[in-house]
């Protein structure tokens, strides 16, 4: 009996210890993502300069003189995920607004399906389809020699960030306490005025939410992006073929060697960093508005 | 109308109504204007040659079993090895964990591992497991980055379903002289085995579409490879995902691309019906 207990007490030790090394696992992944970029990140910055590398205009890696700077990709990204919030979310929230208040049980459930569908089809998927229909279009609509620009990139991204936004902005305005609507109602506003005067401002926090994941999907997305904007390092214009962070990092990374290789590490680097504030951000609206309600 | 409403006031109440309306109608519209294009665009290319052989210059023609295969080995190996890190971390969390900071911290870690893009995933796990650990590019490289990637998806599903575990269970578990392992596997773990596999269908979903973090991890070979082959170091692969796009970017061969994109398509609808089916029952459970 005695002995029993003992194996007993020695699996139970051994089973607590192993749950707790898997708890602290995810951490030790974070760590190991964040030291494994600053360690190969760090050099080529140190190299290039770091004024150079963020604030240099040129990006010629395989040139004779090579260059390293990565301005026109910093400034792509922001171009290009500011566009894709400008069309997408918009058009989010009046999604968000039909499925919270304005729909029946049935329409909701269709529109519903339609969104998480659209939000499970890969990237590649959305990539496809904007090489073959968006950059055609762009091309033909505005008399371009290439349509795969930032303009499309702008497109494909804001229809890949739409899923994510409508349903966290869907759950933002549920959230508001009936006693808004009703008292609104009760004073002759009508239910739309309600809903876009009342209830939209009160969910402000949740719909902020979901801006900044929609920002973060879309200065993370790599493969759409790289099928439809081109990829050439130039400074970004609407209708110029251009490199983002992403693709900076993805498009040379199989041929690349030496110092090009190290500073691609850097741009990486450079995007793990807005990513770590975009997440700090998140926390930081979404702590904000808890401790509002 | 009432009368009580000016005109300029019913005018922006429509405006907002027909805005309304359109966001909707354009949701649906852009699905099945997606679904319907792919298919039609994918399925006729679907050949037995396509679906059943690799790649061949010979022959000049393209299979893409390789690829079909090379998916399913990644799923299979990814949940292999997420599934006890991530059901582990939930049962730490929920079962063991005394301390609130800790706590705190692990859901923090958790939070900023889903706010990584996948081609920084794609490049940490080149670094760690492709050079580091020198597997070389292969399968199971793109397998373990991947386990990364799926673990917080796993950890917060079943979190959420231990937590609907009624606490009488585990008094009434304790108190008959059960240990706490004991306890947790005999009664917390069975009753949250919905949560884990509705984990298990979305990091399928995640995977099955996963394209950026493989790319330097898993490679692009087109061969096809035996079961105990494929979790050998340097056995390189490309997933479907993966060689839709180097058929459509690389190669320009638009056919073979919307025929995977058809399958994809397949493939992730069928996955989120069975995670909707999957979160139906678990929230059935809760009331």
């Amino acid at each position: 009996m005695k002995k029993l207990k003992k194996t007993t007490d020695a699996i139970e030790k051994a089973m607590n210890a192993l749950f707790t090394f898997c708890g602290f696992l995810a951490v030790a992944f974070v760590l190991m993502i964040t030291v494994f970029l600053v360690i190969s990140g760090i050099p080529a910055i140190s190299k290039i300069g770091i004024t150079d590398f963020l604030f240099g205009t040129t990006w010629a890696s395989t040139a004779a003189e090579p260059r390293y700077g990565i301005l026109p990709f910093i400034f792509t990204s922001v171009y290009g995920t500011a566009g894709a919030i400008v069309i997408g979310v918009p058009i989010g929230l009046m999604c968000a607004v039909y499925l919270a208040k304005m729909s029946g049980k049935k329409s909701a459930g269709i529109v519903r399906t339609a969104v998480d569908l659209l939000s499970g089809i890969p990237s590649v998927v959305y990539g496809l389809l904007g090489m073959i229909i968006i950059v055609p279009l762009v091309r033909k609509a505005f008399d371009l020699p290439d349509g795969a620009n930032l303009f499309s990139a702008i497109i494909v991204l804001a229809v890949m960030i739409l899923p994510s936004v409508i349903s966290v902005s869907e759950t933002a305005i549920k959230a508001v306490p009936k006693e808004y609507e009703e008292a609104s109602l009760a004073l002759g506003a009508t239910k739309t005025e309600t809903v876009f005067k009342v209830v939209v401002p009160a969910a402000k926090s949740g719909i902020l939410t979901a801006v900044v994941l929609g920002i973060g999907r879309a200065i993370g997305e790599a493969m759409a992006v790289m099928m439809v904007a081109g990829n050439v390092a130039n400074m970004p214009g609407l209708f110029k073929s251009v490199r983002f962070l992403t693709t900076a990092v993805a498009s040379e990374m199989s041929y690349s060697s030496g110092l090009q290789r190290q500073a691609l590490f850097s741009i990486a680097l450079v995007l793990f960093v807005f990513i770590m504030i975009i997440n700090i951000m998140v926390n930081f609206v979404v702590k904000r508005g808890e401790s509002n309600e | 109308m009432n009368s009580g409403i000016s005109k300029r006031r019913y005018i922006e109440i429509a405006v907002l109504n027909v805005l309304v309306y359109i966001s909707a109608g354009l949701m649906c519209l852009m699905l099945l204007g997606i679904i319907g294009y792919i298919l039609v665009r994918g399925i006729p290319h679907m050949t037995l040659t396509l679906l059943t052989s690799k790649p061949s210059l010979i022959n000049d023609t393209i299979g893409i079993l390789p690829n079909i295969l090379n998916t399913l080995y990644i799923i299979m190996a990814t949940l292999v090895l997420v599934l006890p890190i991530g059901v582990g971390a939930a049962v730490y969390l929920n079962e063991y964990a005394r301390n609130k900071r800790i706590v705190h911290m692990i859901e923090l870690a958790t939070e900023t591992l889903s706010g990584i893009p996948s081609i920084i995933y794609g490049l940490v796990g080149m670094l760690i497991f492709v050079q580091f650990l020198s597997l070389g590019t292969s399968l199971i490289a793109g397998a373990l980055t991947l386990v990364i990637m799926t673990l917080p998806t796993i950890i917060k599903t079943t979190q959420e379903s231990l937590k609907t575990v009624p606490k009488g269970y585990r008094e009434g578990a304790l108190g008959l002289g059960a240990g706490k392992w004991h306890m947790i596997r005999t009664t917390v773990l069975p009753s949250a085995i919905d949560g884990i596999v509705t984990g298990c269908i979305l990091s399928i979903g995640r995977i099955v579409g996963e394209s950026a973090a493989l790319l330097f991890t898993a490679g692009m070979a087109n061969e096809i490879l035996g079961i105990r082959e494929s979790v050998m170091p340097g056995k390189a692969g490309s997933t479907l995902t993966v060689a839709l796009y180097m058929y459509a970017k690389e190669r320009g061969e638009f056919d073979i691309a919307f025929s995977i994109g058809a399958i994809l398509l397949i493939l992730t609808f069928i996955i989120n019906l069975a995670a909707k089916l999957a979160a139906k029952k678990l929230r059935r459970k809760e009331n």
